[in-house]
C-alpha cells in the first residue's frame, strides 16, 4: 500500500496531460477531421500558459491564455483542412514542426524560471476516502477538470442533439449536409475547440505538472495521445483508462530509476514509447479480425458537395 | 378545370458540370395530392435537376419557386425549410447511428437534450401511418435495403415535408416492396403531398403517376398526361427512337463446368458471413445470372470466386483445378475474368491513360513485356486495336481514363477482359449507368463470350435483364442462394421476387403461385 499509492497517484497527475489531448483529438476527430499537430499545440500551450502565468501571476489566466492559442491554431488547422480542402496528415505534421519550432524559440528566455503554479486542493470527504482519496482527490482544480469534461463528453456525444449532429457529420458529411447540417462550420468549430483542449494538456504539464517551462518538454506526448484516441475507440472514459496506464507507465519506470535499479535509464525511460507501439499493434490485430470499430466513417476526408462520380 | 397552384416550380433551370451540361434550361412543378414522374435514361439528368430541388447543387441559370415565392436554396437545409424533402438512390442516413438518431438529425427545433421518448412515439405514429414499418432502435447497418428506404422516407416525413422526391425508390426493391412502397405514396399523395418519382421503368410510371415528365440528355422533351399517352410513347420520347429491348440469344448446349464453388463460404468487409456455402457451377456456352437485392452477397461471390477474397471454407474450381484462395493472378492465368461493377476503383486507375489500362491484366507477359521492360510499341498497337474493335471513343491512347464517360470506359474495360478469350467472364452490374446504346452493345459482347465457347456469370440488379440474357438464373437472398431457375423466363416474376425475399425454391414449388 504504501508504495502503491503514491505511484497511483503520480499515474493520475501524469496521465492528466495525456489525458487532454486525447480528449481534444477525440472532439476533433468525431467531427471527421484528422489533427496530427498535437504535438506543436501542447508545445505551444505549455508555452503561452507559462508565459502569460509568469508575467501576470496568476495561472488561471495562463489556462485561459492555453485554450485560446490552441483553439487559433485549431482555426488555421480547419482552415487548412476544411475551407482549402488540403490533406489533413500534412497539415498535421506540418503543425507539429511549427510549434515545436515556435515555442523552443519564443520559449528561450523563459528557460529556468519556476512559479508557483496551480494551487494543490484536497476535495472534501472525498479526499478522505482511502486509497481513492489521494489518488483521484488531492491534486489541483486543472486536474478535476478534466475528470468533469470526461463525464461531460461521454454525455455530450451520447445524449444532445449537437453531439449526435457532431457524430453525423463525422461519419457520413454527405448525408449530415442532406440533412441541413452545416458540414463546414461544425467541423470549424470542433477543430477549434478541440485544438484548444489539447493546448491545455500542454498547460497543464508546465502549471501543474513540472511548474516550469522547458524546451520539447512534452516529450512526444501529443503522438501517444494520437494513438490513444485508436485506443479509445473514440470513447471519452476509455481514453481516461488509457491516459492513466500511460501515466502509470510513466510513474513506475521514474519510481524505478530512484530506486536506483541497473536497468539503464534510456531503457526505461522507452517504456511509455514502447506501450504505445504495444498498444497500436494489439488494436491492428484485433482490427484484421474484423471486431467493428468506432471509427468516424469519413475521418480525414475533406468535404466537396458538388462531387460527381 | 381549375387547377391548384403548384407547390413548387423550376423555370428554365440550366446546370454545368466541367464542361458538361446537366440540364439545360427545363422546366418542371410539382402540385399538391400529384405523383409527377420524371423519366429518362440513365444520365438523362433527373437527379440533377432534383439535386438542384433540393439544394444540393446550385444552378448556372434558372430560378425556383416555392408556395408562390421566388427562392434561392444554398444548402439542403433551405430546402427542408420550404419543405422540400429527397431519398436519394443511395440513402443520405449515418450506417452506425439508429433509426431514431436519423430521424432527428440537423434539426433545429429540438431541445439540447434529445427527448427519446417523444421521437421514439412521433416515428411509430408516423410509421402507422403510411405503412411505413421500422424499429425505431435498431441501427441503419443492421437494416436491410428495404428497412433503409423507409427510414430515409420517414425521415422526410418527419421534417414535414410537403413534397417528397423520390430517386428510383424501387430500384433497389424485390416487386412485392415495391408494391407497399406504391401504397405509401398513394397514402401521401391523399393527405395532399406532392410526390416527384424518378424512374427509367416505364410501367412503374404508367401505372403511379398523373403527370409524366421526360429528359432526354440534359434537355426537356415534354410533360404529358399520363391518362393521354401510351408506354410506347413514353418509351419514344425517352430515347428517341423506336428501340426495343430485344437480345438474338440462340439455343446451345451447354458444355463442362468452367467455375464452380462447392459450399463457399466468405466473409464481408465487417466481417460478417457474406457467402454462406454456397455452391454452383458456370458452364461453357452458358450464362448464369445471379439475381437479388443489392448487398446480399453477390459481390463478395465473385470477388472470392476470383482472388480477391478469401474463402473460409469450401472449394473453388476451374476447369476442375482447386484453385481455392490463389492469388488473382494464378485465377487470371486460368482464364477468369472480372468485370467489378466499381468500374473507377477495381476495375481501373483513373488517373492513368488508356493504353496502360488497356495492359494492365497482361504487363507480364510477351509481347507486351520483355524482360523488366515494357515494349511500348507493342502496347500502343495493342490499345489502338482494342479502341477499335470495341469502340471506345476516346481523345486518344494517351488519355486518362477519368475523362472517359461511364460507357466508354466500361467498353475499355470489356474489351480488356474480353481480348484473352477468357474461359469465364464474371461481370457485375456490367449495364449500369450506361445509355441504351451502350448497354446494347455490352450484352452483345456478353453473348458473343457465350457462343464462343466461354462462360458467364452475370451479376445484375435488373430483373428484366438478367431474365432476358441469363440460361439458368440463380437467386441470392442474405449469401445463400435460394434456388437456381433453369428457364427463368418462363417463370412468374412474383416468384423470383419471393426468392430475393428468401423463400426457398424448394417451399414454391411445393406451393405453387396461384397467378
Amino acid at each position: 500500500m504504501e508504495i502503491i499509492i503514491p505511484i497511483l497517484t503520480a499515474a493520475v497527475r501524469s496521465g492528466t496531460p495525456i489525458l487532454y489531448a486525447t480528449l481534444g483529438e477525440i472532439l476533433t476527430e468525431k467531427g471527421g477531421v484528422l489533427n496530427l499537430g498535437l504535438e506543436g499545440i501542447m508545445l505551444l500551450g505549455a508555452y503561452s500558459g507559462f508565459s502569460v502565468a509568469y508575467s501576470t501571476g496568476s495561472a488561471w489566466l495562463g489556462v485561459v491564455a492555453a485554450f485560446l492559442v490552441g483553439c487559433l491554431l485549431g482555426l488555421l488547422h480547419a482552415f487548412i483542412c476544411v475551407s482549402l480542402k488540403g490533406n489533413q496528415v500534412v497539415a498535421g505534421l506540418a503543425m507539429t514542426m511549427f510549434g515545436t519550432g515556435a515555442s523552443s524559440l519564443l520559449g528561450r528566455s523563459l528557460v529556468g524560471f519556476t512559479i508557483p503554479g496551480l494551487d494543490r486542493i484536497s476535495v472534501p470527504l472525498l479526499g478522505d476516502i482511502p486509497l481513492l482519496g489521494p489518488v483521484f482527490f488531492q491534486h489541483d482544480a486543472m486536474l478535476y477538470c478534466s475528470y468533469a469534461l470526461v463525464l461531460f463528453f461521454c454525455w455530450y456525444f451520447s445524449s444532445t442533439r449537437p453531439g449526435l449532429n457532431l457524430r453525423a457529420v463525422g461519419d457520413n458529411p454527405r448525408a449530415a449536409d442532406a440533412m441541413g447540417i452545416p458540414v463546414a462550420k461544425i467541423r470549424y468549430i470542433y477543430t477549434m475547440v478541440g485544438a484548444g483542449i489539447v493546448a491545455l494538456g500542454g498547460a497543464y504539464m508546465s502549471l501543474a505538472y513540472t511548474k516550469m517551462w522547458g524546451e520539447l518538454m512534452t516529450a512526444g506526448r501529443g503522438w501517444i495521445a494520437v494513438a490513444l484516441v485508436i485506443f479509445a475507440i473514440w470513447n471519452p472514459a476509455r481514453a481516461a483508462l488509457g491516459a492513466y496506464l500511460f501515466g502509470g507507465v510513466e510513474a513506475f519506470q521514474l519510481r524505478l530509476q530512484t530506486a536506483g535499479t541497473t536497468i539503464p535509464a534510456p531503457i526505461l525511460m522507452m517504456l511509455p514509447y514502447l506501450m504505445t507501439v504495444a498498444v497500436l499493434l494489439f488494436i491492428s490485430i484485433r482490427k484484421g479480425k474484423g471486431i467493428v470499430f468506432g471509427a468516424p466513417a469519413s475521418l480525414g476526408l475533406p468535404f466537396f458537395r458538388e462531387e460527381r462520380d | 378545370m381549375d387547377l391548384p397552384q403548384p407547390l413548387v416550380r423550376m423555370e428554365n433551370i440550366t446546370k454545368r458540370f466541367a464542361g458538361v451540361t446537366a440540364n439545360s434550361s427545363i422546366d418542371f412543378d410539382v402540385r399538391p395530392g400529384e405523383v409527377h414522374a420524371l423519366l429518362g435514361e440513365n444520365g438523362a439528368g433527373k437527379s440533377t435537376l432534383m439535386n438542384i430541388l433540393y439544394g444540393l447543387y446550385r444552378p448556372d441559370e434558372g430560378t425556383i419557386f416555392a408556395n408562390g415565392r421566388k427562392r434561392v436554396f444554398f444548402s439542403p437545409r433551405d430546402a427542408l425549410a420550404a419543405g422540400i424533402g429527397m431519398v436519394h438512390q443511395h440513402f443520405m442516413l449515418i450506417q452506425s447511428q439508429t433509426v431514431w438518431e436519423n430521424m432527428i438529425l440537423g434539426l433545429k427545433d429540438l431541445p439540447f437534450i434529445i427527448p427519446k421518448k417523444t421521437i421514439r412515439e412521433r416515428i411509430l405514429e408516423l410509421s402507422s401511418r403510411y405503412g411505413l414499418e421500422v424499429q425505431p432502435d435498431a441501427s441503419v447497418w443492421q437494416l436491410s435495403i428495404g428497412e433503409q428506404q423507409r427510414v430515409a422516407i420517414l425521415q422526410m416525413l418527419f421534417r414535414q415535408a410537403k413534397i417528397l422526391i423520390l430517386d428510383e425508390p424501387t430500384a433497389v426493391l424485390i416487386p412485392q416492396e415495391a408494391e407497399r412502397l406504391f401504397e405509401t405514396i398513394r397514402q401521401m399523395t391523399a393527405e395532399g403531398h406532392g410526390v416527384v418519382f424518378i424512374s427509367h421503368k416505364l410501367d412503374e410510371v404508367m401505372k403511379l403517376s398523373s403527370r409524366v415528365t421526360i429528359l432526354r440528355k440534359g434537355a426537356l422533351v415534354g410533360t404529358v398526361e399520363t391518362a393521354e399517352t401510351t408506354k410506347e410513347e413514353l418509351a419514344e420520347m425517352m430515347v428517341g427512337r423506336k428501340l426495343l429491348f430485344r437480345i438474338d440469344r440462340p439455343d446451345l448446349a451447354p458444355g463442362r463446368d468452367v467455375l464452380a464453388c462447392k459450399c463457399l463460404t466468405a466473409r464481408g468487409d465487417r466481417g460478417f458471413l457474406a457467402v454462406k456455402s454456397v455452391s454452383l457451377a458456370v458452364r461453357e456456352r452458358e450464362i448464369l445470372g445471379i439475381a437479388g437485392v443489392a448487398g446480399n452477397g453477390q459481390q463478395e461471390l465473385c470477388e472470392a470466386l476470383t482472388g480477391l477474397r478469401k474463402a473460409e471454407s469450401g472449394t473453388v474450381l476451374v476447369d476442375g483445378r482447386d484453385l481455392t484462395n490463389a492469388s488473382p493472378k494464378v485465377f487470371i492465368d486460368s482464364g477468369v475474368h472480372y468485370i467489378p461493377a466499381d468500374r473507377r476503383g477495381t476495375g481501373m486507375v483513373p488517373n492513368m491513360n488508356v493504353s496502360e489500362n488497356a495492359i494492365l491484366k497482361r504487363y507480364w507477359n510477351r509481347p507486351v513485356s520483355k524482360g523488366w521492360f515494357i515494349q511500348w510499341k507493342e502496347v500502343f498497337s495493342f490499345a489502338r486495336d482494342l479502341i477499335a474493335r470495341f469502340s471506345v471513343s476516346t481523345p486518344s491512347i494517351d488519355t486518362p481514363v477519368r475523362n472517359l464517360s461511364g460507357g466508354n470506359l466500361q467498353k475499355l474495360m470489356l474489351g480488356r477482359e474480353l481480348s484473352d478469350s477468357p474461359r469465364v467472364l464474371l461481370a457485375v452490374h456490367p449495364t449500369w449507368g450506361l445509355d441504351v446504346s451502350a448497354a446494347g452493345f455490352v450484352r452483345e459482347q456478353l453473348l458473343c463470350q457465350r457462343e464462343r465457347g466461354g462462360a458467364v456469370l452475370l451479376v445484375s440488379e435488373d430483373l428484366e435483364e438478367l431474365i432476358t440474357m441469363s440460361d439458368r438464373l440463380a437467386v441470392m437472398c442474405k449469401g445463400e442462394i435460394m434456388g437456381i431457375l433453369d428457364r427463368p423466363s418462363e417463370v412468374p416474376v412474383e416468384a423470383i421476387g419471393l426468392m430475393m425475399a428468401g423463400t426457398p425454391l424448394e417451399d414454391l414449388q411445393r406451393e405453387p403461385l396461384s397467378s
